[in-house]
């Protein structure tokens, strides 16, 4: 059966998600749910480790012998991805139950669990495979089942969010396929290893350069760069908080993965940044973003839309890894990955603890929480610590690599913003901060107690992992190190 | 237009040949043009037919709204199924050789596999076309 953990890493999922839709129970729903994102897990993890030990590991799906059929290739890169997205899917799973039952109508939970399948498959299925067509089917699949998560926030303005989001992601996806329609017609073949060695031939070709700026402008637009973030935040502060946490934390992640495939792996790093110029491209959106997407987040006064704003923050920070073209740059943006899905699903998770209790996420209702609620708003504290960068917290690894990668290449304004950028994500903590621990609590004295324990406990997993993977970051900077050489070095025979 | 005589009749006698032409779209797939998508599209036209002409109430004795979802569920269960299938009789995931009766002639597999999937195509999309055209025709009256 090992031989078939490629094709079984999508399929749990895809299977799960009718068994959800078909037994309209919500229970036995978040049962299947919780199990199914384990065993993601665990097939994740044991196909990282396969690819440390023995290297590529290639599928023919349907007995099709790669480039004709579907090839499923696992490379370190994308086992890592995959690890990042599983490890998040079975924290948040069983955190669901909890939050879900209270934010989504109870008729429809079964319906949620089954939509969140489906997202969690095509999230896997974008990084897992080997073809470019297949890529597009899977991105359908995730972003269609998004749409439906985040509509079934409890708000009704989660529907206009919903709504906005699907005509941004569309415009996103449809431009990705115009892009790997070009690349088709320019090779005839839609294996990415195929079109890695077929493409270097047709490099002068205007046909493949225009195929290189829809994929880019598409793939922007489904990792929310600056300035085509404007989907983003109230599609995060809207969705029921599990989505958030979820989304926050996996959807992003995946696409910046793709960028990288598609562009390093595919067109290769000399094309990229030698013909293209990605890097200068890059390297002043990713700048403009750190900086203006923070100053955005200090002033907002509801928590989960400052936190998204700090999101698109990030993804700068994801990017300006790659802007760098260089190895330690690329170690940088493929461990921000992992990081700060860490923070950002621990932060939004508290957040959803929160709701839990008061049903809002306004600054202003959070006053005195730090009494009320103390394990909440402690994590709170640790996952800001970690978005700011604090040692000991994952957060300084991501930056120690990124300021490492900018000193690299001599330029040190970039790692001064890097480090102001750092002062302001303080700034904007600071103010949760402020108004749980040093403001008065102003409702009655039988207000809102501690989250229950089926909440805390996932989320302080969370934390504890910001902890301990920010103390060893040995092993973590290992893989991503070994992930960002691949990259560079395209793909092997 | 339940008082339409000709229309009534009319959609009567047409519903069972546009089921018929679903299913010879859908068995006739591999060798002329069409599949499961198409066949299931023909299929749920046959009843928004019968709905337009009856009503909707009428269409719903028949083909209820918790039918129709699970056709929409069912049918992926069916393709992942067929999957599922393959791997456990030693081929690789969708490899249809393995379902060849005959081992000496595995590409018999490829005919049965095929339409195997493409029922799970037609079942969720039928599935789907109809429970949208329920949701959209019957706003504004009461749910669904």
């Amino acid at each position: 059966m090992s031989t078939h953990l490629p094709v079984l890493q999508v399929v749990v999922p895809l299977l799960a998600a009718p068994v959800c839709a078909l037994i309209r129970n919500a229970r036995a729903a978040a049962v299947i749910a919780v199990l199914a994102s384990w065993a993601t897990l665990a097939i994740a993890l044991s196909l990282l480790g396969d690819v440390m030990s023995a290297g590529v590991i290639s599928y023919a799906i349907g007995d099709w012998v790669p480039p004709i059929g579907i090839e499923y290739r696992v490379d370190i890169v994308n086992a890592w991805v995959l690890v990042i997205v599983s490890t998040i899917a079975s924290v948040v799973a069983p955190y669901m139950i909890t939050s879900v039952a209270d934010e989504v109508a109870r008729g429809r939970i079964p319906l949620f669990y089954a939509a969140y399948l489906l997202c969690l498959c095509g999230l896997l299925g974008i990084t897992i495979t080997g073809d470019v067509f297949n890529v597009f089917v899977f991105l359908e699949i995730s972003s269609l089942s998004a749409y439906a998560l985040i509509a079934m926030g409890t708000r009704r303005r989660a529907l206009t969010a919903a709504f906005r989001y699907l005509i941004m992601g569309s415009v996103g996806a449809t431009f990705i396929v115009i892009g790997i329609g070009l690349l088709y017609v320019m090779t005839g073949s839609l294996n990415m290893a195929d079109l890695a060695v077929l493409l270097p031939e047709v490099w002068d070709s205007r046909t493949v350069k225009v195929a290189y700026g829809f994929l880019g402008v598409g793939f922007c637009l489904k990792l929310a760069l600056f300035p085509l973030h404007l989907w983003l935040p109230n599609a995060y502060a809207f969705a029921p908080s599990a989505v958030t946490a979820f989304m926050a934390s996996t959807a992003t992640k995946v696409a910046v993965y793709m960028l990288l495939r598609f562009f390093l792996t595919i067109f290769g790093a000399p094309f990229s940044f030698g013909v293209m110029a990605l890097d200068r491209v890059l390297l002043p959106l990713a700048l403009v973003a750190i900086v203006s997407m923070s100053l955005v987040a200090i002033f907002q006064v509801d928590v989960k839309r400052l936190l998204a704003y700090s999101s698109v923050a990030q993804i700068g920070y994801m990017v300006l890894g790659l802007s760098f073209a260089s190895v330690t740059g690329l170690t940088a943006t493929l461990l921000h990955l992992f990081n700060h899905a860490l923070m950002k699903g621990a932060l939004f998770m508290a957040m959803g603890c929160v709701v839990y209790r008061i049903g809002s996420v306004h600054i202003d209702a959070m006053a005195g929480l730090g009494k009320r609620m103390p394990w909440t708003m402690a994590a709170f504290v640790l996952g800001g610590l970690s978005l700011v960068g604090v040692p000991l917290t994952v957060g300084f690894v991501s930056k120690w690599f990124l300021i490492l990668g900018a000193l690299e290449r001599g330029w040190w304004p970039v790692a001064v913003i890097v480090l102001l950028a750092s002062v302001l994500a303080l700034v904007y903590v600071w103010r949760v901060v402020e108004a749980a621990y040093f403001r008065p609590y102003g409702g009655d004295e039988g207000g809102p107690r501690e989250a229950p324990w089926r909440l805390l406990v996932p989320t302080w997993a969370l934390v504890g992992a910001n902890l301990y993977f920010g103390i060893s970051a040995v092993r973590t900077a290992q893989v991503a190190e070994r992930a960002a050489e691949v990259l560079m070095t395209g793909v092997g025979p | 237009m339940r008082e339409e005589i000709i229309v009534r009749v009319g959609a009567k006698f047409l519903a069972p040949f546009i089921i018929m032409f679903a299913l010879y779209v859908h068995f006739h797939g591999d060798y002329s043009p069409g599949g499961g998508f198409q066949a299931g599209v023909i299929l749920a036209a046959a009843f928004a037919l019968l709905a337009l002409v009856y009503g909707l109430e009428a269409v719903q004795r028949v083909l209820p709204l918790w039918f129709t979802r699970m056709c929409a569920a069912l049918g992926v269960l069916i393709f992942a199924g067929v999957g599922v299938v393959t791997m456990l009789l030693g081929h690789n995931y969708l490899g249809y050789n393995a379902l060849a009766a005959d081992p000496t002639h595995p590409e018999h597999g490829q005919h049965y596999g095929i339409l195997l999937v493409e029922l799970g195509v037609l079942v969720t999309v039928f599935g789907v076309m109809v429970t949208v055209f329920y949701h959209f025709a019957g706003r504004g009256r009461r749910d669904p």
